[in-house]
């Protein structure tokens, strides 16, 4: 899988919900298109879940259906009483999973 | 400074496109009675399987789409549920549907109250005109449904 994109605020507010937008680089085939070459359905291959952990609990998770875009890109909220990494975790539904890593900053 | 992610922006009011030629049609809503019962079906059945046999009330979520969609392939939607977001009461779930996709399941999003606000935003394939859903569960077990009419241009789920 690609390496995702992932942008949060440079510091935010202790407790203070804020987003982190999410995108990354998948054609999330739905399984509904032919290969106009062959003839046969072209198989389904996407992302199907997302999960965010901060601070050792889970903050934010997400099951993908065909329905979603290709390329996913998802925001979503979150609050830290303190600094840490916030990791993600994308996963297709061959089993194979990509992790990127933000670092969460808070200021006062 | 800012990251450029391929966003429309969301709300954006509709204008009726008259084209020439090579346009791709408008898809008119023409809908037979019983086709719109199979898609109202297809997503009860669908909702049915995730939330058992609660009854829905309407409110707390505010549903945000375009009036029209000119490419069905990538429709920006975002929702946000009114709430404390606290142990004692936040939002658990919020499932979203498309009533006449090939398949009315979207995705499903999980909060806890580390989540702050139960607000998403991301982008979604819509075969054709049709409503889209969102069922919000809340911790107390109470649940709320919200739908939108989304006007498609182009398409987004075939070859």
């Amino acid at each position: 899988m690609a390496k995702p994109r992932v942008k949060v605020p440079k510091s935010v507010k202790k407790g203070e919900a804020f987003e982190v937008k999410t995108l990354i680089k998948h054609k999330m085939e739905t399984g509904q298109r032919k290969n106009k070459k062959t003839g046969k359905m072209i198989p389904r291959f996407i992302i199907a879940k997302f999960a965010a952990e901060f601070d050792g609990k889970m903050v934010f998770e997400s099951d993908w259906h065909p329905a979603i875009s290709a390329n996913p890109y998802m925001a979503f909220y979150m609050k830290a009483d303190k600094s840490g990494p916030l990791t993600m975790k994308w996963t297709d539904d061959k089993g194979k999973t990509v992790e990127a890593t933000s670092k969460i900053n808070v200021s006062g | 400074m800012t990251e450029k992610m391929e966003m429309t922006p969301l709300g954006r009011r509709a204008f009726v496109k008259l084209a020439g030629g090579g346009a791709a049609a408008f898809v008119a809503t023409t809908l037979l009675p019983g086709l719109a019962e199979a898609d109202a079906k297809a997503v009860s059945a669908a909702i049915k399987k995730l939330i058992g046999d609660k009854k829905t009330k309407p409110g707390k979520i505010t549903l945000e789409l375009p009036q029209i969609a000119e490419n069905g392939r990538t429709v920006p939607v975002a929702f946000e549920v009114s709430s404390p977001m606290t142990e004692n009461d936040h939002v658990k779930a919020v499932h979203v549907f498309a009533e006449k996709n090939p398949r009315p399941d979207v995705a499903t999003f999980r909060f806890t109250p580390a989540s702050g606000k139960a607000r998403v935003a991301t982008r979604m394939r819509l075969a054709k005109t049709q409503n889209v859903v969102a069922v919000a569960e809340m911790s107390d077990g109470t649940v709320y449904m919200s739908k939108s009419t989304v006007k498609v241009t182009i398409g987004g789920c075939g070859g």
